[in-house]
């Protein structure tokens, strides 16, 4: 077990970059968040792990603003509206929201333009940033599954959002992707920006994620701050003993097949 | 406003370039527009003036038809990897969006109508009486409202159960007036029996009603779960 | 609210009796079309409920569009759906008797009319807001077909405007009130008449006021079992007594 101490609570004076308040959310009488009610201060690495189906896709949405909770508010930066923080808001799915027929810069421009950016070297750098060449002619359905997941992470920051969302960045992605997206995502947190992860590696991000929340059938089981102990002590307790205290789930969730939370939609 | 435009244009840029490069949409749509065209010339085989007096109609349904075809695809493009979401976090204004799928979905068709009609003439022998060149208002203002209110069905149609089945359900009542409208006015030009109403001001009347109305909607649809 | 339901259900059945009675027995025959011209007392006031509910229709899917989050707008919902359905019913109503009369009268069953050609088309129109309805998953279903519904009404005077300088043949035999004098409605037939159309409102309202009980009924299941859903506790208890 994991000590939790209730981790960083936010501080006065700051707004919260993500503050979700009573926040239920079901599809048709299936609920897949029930109550729950967290703040994340900005400027934070935070990972969201649980079961499949514990709600973490389903809460990622609800704070895109792709969804809309049944019960409860979500805000971001303090603004409850959601057009109001548009934006400031990356967004990388499990799917890849690429044009496949498009090559990777020619994906990345267009997306830019929906922000109002209209400019190439800013393209150009955030492909780069995410190690892939700016120059590659090929079409983005021929990418490599670790390019994809690169070039899909490069679209989610290209406008340099406050707060990015992920959900699931590393699954089917070779090792040298995964870790060039960590130092990314590092180096945003660095620059003061809020970045929440859904993972069920959360091994990736050992050394970047400042804390973990926990989800579980749809509520807020845990939350505490991810150092050295609380990832051997993740390792050495599998996840599901964790939050249910009772079923032993000893193998990593492979099975994990992408369509939580969003099968509804 | 000028970024409306700009988003539209690029939006539109995008669509064309995605086109061009599958060709999904052209290819069902050409092909199963000749097909229209044959068939209607096997099942009536019109001369002379009774083909002046059907051809409207007969042109106009296989364009209605073709256009379905295409326009179910509009929206498959942007479901394929969910890219559709990636529009629906960004600031962007739902209004550029639509308007660059309609205007896409125009230039779709109205290719389409270029390629068809030749073989409307030639299998029907057709010979126009009156001023053949009022047909080109009539095809642009009627293509725009089977175009404008399509665009926006297939919208919706892709949150239903029966994505493609749901279109021409919802399409086809809907855009009755307009393909009377339309019909009446391409039989009047080809049969150069002009009285009556003015059928091309009626398409413009339905053009500019549903063109508001589909600007005025498609933020919400957009925008539901 | 039961007993006032059945009072007023009770009086629109026993006016509809009446009504019925005054338009097959009491009024008088008509003379060049005969019996068949009885339907009239049917085919007219379906058609203006059917009307009525069609205006109903979009009006409440206004209402929902602008008040999507609450619990007004499930309201409007619901009425949305009670009038599109018993709209439907009642066009279907002049669809088939409209025909029935033709036949004797014109002696043809179907004839490019007006009227009934406009019914024809709002008739198809309704029944895709139904199509519609039914295959939009549970929860977009509601919007979905509000916004639908606002094209279907601005569409009506497109149909009519289409279908009227298409083909004007004038079939249709002239609404007959307000005309010259010594025309017009025999007094026994004008008061079948009238005691039909306000049997016939009252019908309608009765059946959209059922219709509307139902699917509020139906919104408020779905509400309760949404609140088990989410409460821990109700779900435990149940559990229990499982």
């Amino acid at each position: 077990m994991i000590s939790a101490p209730p981790a960083s609570a936010p501080t006065t004076g700051t707004v919260a970059a993500v503050e979700l308040h009573q926040v239920s959310k079901h599809f048709g009488s299936m609920a897949a968040l029930r109550g729950v009610s967290l703040n994340i201060a900005p400027g934070m690495v935070t990972m969201l792990l649980g079961e499949n189906g514990a709600g973490k896709s389903t809460a990622l949405r609800l704070i895109a603003g792709l969804a809309v909770p049944t019960r409860g508010t979500v805000a971001v930066f303090g603004q409850s509206e959601r057009e109001e923080w548009k934006a400031r808001l990356g967004y990388m799915p499990h799917a890849s929201l690429l044009y496949e027929e498009l090559g990777g810069l020619e994906n990345l421009e267009y997306f830019a333009a929906l922000y109002g950016i209209h400019s190439r070297p800013a393209c150009r750098k955030a492909m780069e940033e995410v190690g892939l060449d700016p120059g590659l002619q090929r079409r983005v359905g021929q990418y490599s599954q670790g390019m994809r997941q690169r070039l899909s992470l490069a679209r989610a920051v290209v406008h340099n959002p406050d707060l990015l969302l992920l959900d699931e960045p590393f699954s089917n992605v070779d090792a040298g992707s995964a870790s060039h997206m960590a130092q990314r995502l590092a180096a945003m947190r660095d620059a003061g920006k809020s970045v929440i992860v859904v993972t069920h590696q959360p091994q990736v991000l050992d050394g970047v994620a400042d804390e973990a929340v926990f989800l579980a059938e749809g509520r807020l089981a845990d939350r505490c701050r991810w150092d050295a102990a609380a990832m051997q002590k993740f390792e050495a307790a599998s996840l599901a003993s964790r939050v249910k205290g009772v079923r032993i789930v000893s193998d990593s969730p492979r099975r994990h097949g992408g369509t939580e939370g969003q099968d509804v939609s | 406003m000028a970024s409306l435009v700009q988003l539209t244009r690029i939006g539109l840029r995008k669509d064309l370039q995605l086109e061009w490069r599958s060709k999904d949409a052209l290819n069902a749509m050409l092909f199963f527009g000749g097909l229209v065209v044959v068939i209607f010339s096997f099942v009536f085989q019109p001369t002379g003036d009774e083909a002046r007096e059907i051809a409207g109609g007969l042109i106009w349904v296989a364009f209605l038809f073709a256009a379905v075809v295409a326009m179910n695809q509009t929206w498959a493009r942007e479901l394929r990897n969910q890219v559709l979401d990636a529009y629906r976090v960004s600031p962007a204004s739902p209004n550029a969006l639509f308007l660059s799928k309609a205007l896409g979905n125009f230039v779709f068709v109205a290719l389409l109508e270029l390629l068809m009609a030749p073989l409307f003439v030639i299998f029907f022998n057709l010979r126009a009486i009156g001023p053949a060149w009022q047909l080109i208002p009539v095809a642009l203002l009627g293509t725009w409202a089977l175009v404008v209110n399509g665009t926006f069905f297939s919208a919706l149609s892709i949150r239903t159960r029966s994505r493609e089945m749901m279109l021409p359900l919802i399409l086809f009542p809907i855009s009755l007036p307009a393909v009377i409208a339309m019909v009446e006015a391409t039989t009047t030009i080809l049969s150069g029996e002009g009285s009556g109403p003015s059928w091309p001001g009626a398409l413009a009347a339905y053009d500019v009603m549903f063109t508001t109305i589909c600007l005025m909607l498609f933020g919400t649809v957009l925008s539901a779960e | 609210m039961k007993n006032k339901f059945t009072i007023f259900a009770t009086l629109t059945f026993a006016l509809m009796a009446y009504g019925l009675y005054q338009a097959l027995a009491v009024a008088p025959t008509e003379r060049t079309m005969g019996d068949v011209q009885r339907i009239f007392y049917i085919h007219v006031p379906s058609a203006w409920i059917g009307g009525l509910c069609l205006a109903v229709n979009f009006l409440a899917s206004l209402v929902y569009l602008l008040q999507r989050n609450q619990p007004l707008g499930r309201k409007a919902d619901a009425l949305a759906v009670a009038s599109a359905e018993v709209g439907v019913i009642c066009a279907t109503v002049v669809l088939v008797t409209g025909p029935i009369w033709a036949h004797k009268a014109w002696g043809v069953w179907w004839a490019w009319d007006l009227r009934l050609t406009t019914t024809l088309v709002l008739w198809l129109i309704y029944l895709a807001y139904l199509m519609l309805r039914r295959f939009s998953p549970a929860g977009n279903a509601p919007l979905l077909a509000a916004v639908l519904a606002v094209f279907s009404f601005a569409d009506v005077p497109f149909v009519w405007f289409a279908i009227r300088f298409r083909e004007y043949r004038g079939n249709h035999p002239k609404p007959v009130f307000g005309s010259e004098p010594g025309q017009g409605l025999h007094p026994a037939m004008l008061k079948a008449f009238l005691i039909n159309l306000l049997s016939f409102t009252l019908f309608g309202i009765l059946l959209v006021a059922v219709r509307y009980t139902l699917e509020r009924a139906r919104q408020e299941l779905q509400e309760r079992r949404l609140r088990i859903a989410l409460d821990p506790e109700i779900r435990a208890a149940q559990e229990v007594t499982r």
